[in-house]
């Protein structure tokens, strides 16, 4: 047996099919993984994510701290509640992991991946040291991504109030605190949402609220293919220790152009990226499944780091590390090379396809 | 909890075996095969008068989770796929021991059937499985 979220309880009675997902006992789907990711590009649906990491930072040097930590500049943020999306470098400038950072009216808020969290807290901790901040892991925290073009109204009708107009008021990619509760408009899917991290102690009431309010409930398997439709890595698949963020679609999340050190800059300042992750959709019938290998003219160029059949467009997309330009390309599938389009991701957002096929392709 | 009609022969890989009036086999994958898939969204059928070795490769399912080979639970020759499958790949979750059968086979030899499982040792090898 698995840690459990608050919410174990209530998946089981939402006859959830758990599998281990980084140690953790998660629901997978309840009952079609198609039918729950239609859920949130159409209408409304809400995934469990407590296993993820929340970590608090405080302390005068905060800034100082994340501004080193991080390839991206949380000097960005200048308004409380606006988030950040950025990696987290080691000296080689490979990616330690991923995160999303909140600037809050103490500090800031990061969550990062459940897969790496010992990993992440060592090292977060280590690198801290000759800063003059906090750092504060809050477990007892429970996490509901509420996700889908009618998410933002179904969760206004069940909550305070208060709160509905905080929901109504918030930008995209901006939390605000409502007492014990962060409410923030992010998401891994590509629609309209809101995260909620709310103590664990109110999670289950909360979950029943929202079920009522006939948000569909959406498993791990169905947030897996909306976050490839979006476009969005996953890490441990696309990007790791062993890659860079110019290897990773990441170049925009970096700042490398004024004086800031952070670590991994003197890395990246010298690498020579030969590598590039790229989109690949696949018009024929079939599955593009990760690590694939990639060829182009009888070379193999690459392989696929996350593919999945996609059910907003009925066809297969995958995202792929590969030679930079290289095509055109074909994946083989049990000894069978079938061509695939290049393209440059998201492949869907908002409930419709997102990407464009070009000459390039 | 995953149907096992009892009028089925199982193989280990999990397809089922129905012998028809005329003699000839049909084959699909079992509920609790489909269950453990998930939602089948892509199916490789056999051609029509390939032959198959008993245990041997006739196809491929893919569902959200994963691909699967499907196997031949006797050896034969296939005289029909079910091309519904081609668009409607659903189906096998809707109906894994009706519509979502996937190919009927003229047997070499209806003996083989032996070889595979009874109702109730094939229900004893899932519940193994799920534990």
């Amino acid at each position: 047996m698995g840690l459990k979220t608050p919410l174990y309880d209530a998946h089981v009675a939402d006859n959830a099919k758990l599998v281990d997902f980084g140690g953790w006992d998660m629901p997978i789907h309840y009952g079609s993984q198609i039918e729950e990711h239609h859920a949130i590009r159409r209408d409304a649906g809400v995934c469990d994510v407590s296993h993820m990491t929340v970590v608090d930072v405080a302390g005068a040097q905060s800034r100082a701290f994340l501004g080193y930590l991080l390839a991206n500049d949380v000097a960005k943020l200048t308004v409380p509640g606006k988030a950040l999306y950025s990696a987290m470098l080691n000296e080689e400038g490979g990616i330690l992991d991923d995160l999303i950072v909140y600037l809050t009216e103490d500090g800031y808020r990061v969550v990062v991946n459940c897969a790496t969290r010992e990993k992440d807290l060592a090292w977060m901790e280590k690198q801290s040291s000759g800063f003059d901040c906090v750092l504060t892991e809050r477990p007892e925290l429970a996490i509901l991504a509420i996700q889908g073009p009618e998410s933002l109204e179904k969760v206004k009708a069940i909550v305070t109030p208060e709160r509905a107009k905080l929901i109504s008021e918030l930008k995209p990619f901006v939390g605000r605190f409502s007492g014990d509760w962060f409410i923030a408009r992010t998401g891994y899917t590509g629609e309209k949402g809101v995260e909620i991290i709310l103590p664990g102690t109110d999670a289950d009431a909360f979950w029943r609220a929202i079920r009522g309010a006939e948000i569909t409930a959406v498993g791990l398997g169905a947030r897996d293919t909306l976050r490839l439709e979006a476009g969005m890595n996953l890490y441990g698949s696309d990007m790791d220790e062993t890659v860079n963020p110019f290897e990773s679609n990441m170049g925009s999340t970096v700042v490398m152009t004024d004086d800031r050190d952070f670590i991994g800059k003197s890395a990246l300042l010298v690498a020579k990226t030969t590598k590039e992750l790229v989109g690949l959709v696949m018009l024929e019938k079939g599955v593009l499944r990760g690590h694939y290998p990639v060829f182009s003219q009888g070379l193999q160029v690459g392989e696929i780091t996350s593919g999945a059949y996609s059910p907003t467009l009925s066809h297969s997309i995958a995202l792929a590390r590969i030679n930079i330009g290289a095509g055109p390309l074909e994946v083989e599938i049990r000894n069978k090379r079938l061509p695939v389009r290049k393209v440059a991701p998201p492949f869907a957002r908002n409930g419709k396809q997102a990407y464009q096929l070009t000459d390039e392709s | 909890m995953s149907e096992f009609p009892g009028e089925l022969r199982y193989a280990k890989s999990h397809e089922w075996a129905r012998v028809e009036d005329d003699g000839t086999i049909t084959v699909g994958i079992s509920d609790h095969a489909q269950d453990a898939l998930g939602d089948v969204v892509y199916v490789e059928l056999p051609e029509v008068d390939a032959k198959v070795a008993a245990s041997g490769e006739a196809g491929v399912v893919e569902s959200v989770k994963a691909a699967s080979d499907i196997y031949a639970p006797i050896s034969g020759t296939i005289i029909a796929v079910n091309t519904t499958l081609e668009d409607a790949p659903e189906t096998v979750n809707e109906s894994p021991y009706g519509d979502g059968w996937f190919f009927k086979l003229k047997p070499n030899d209806l003996g083989e059937l032996e070889n595979l499982m009874d109702m109730s040792t094939y229900q004893k090898l899932c519940e193994a499985e799920d534990h």
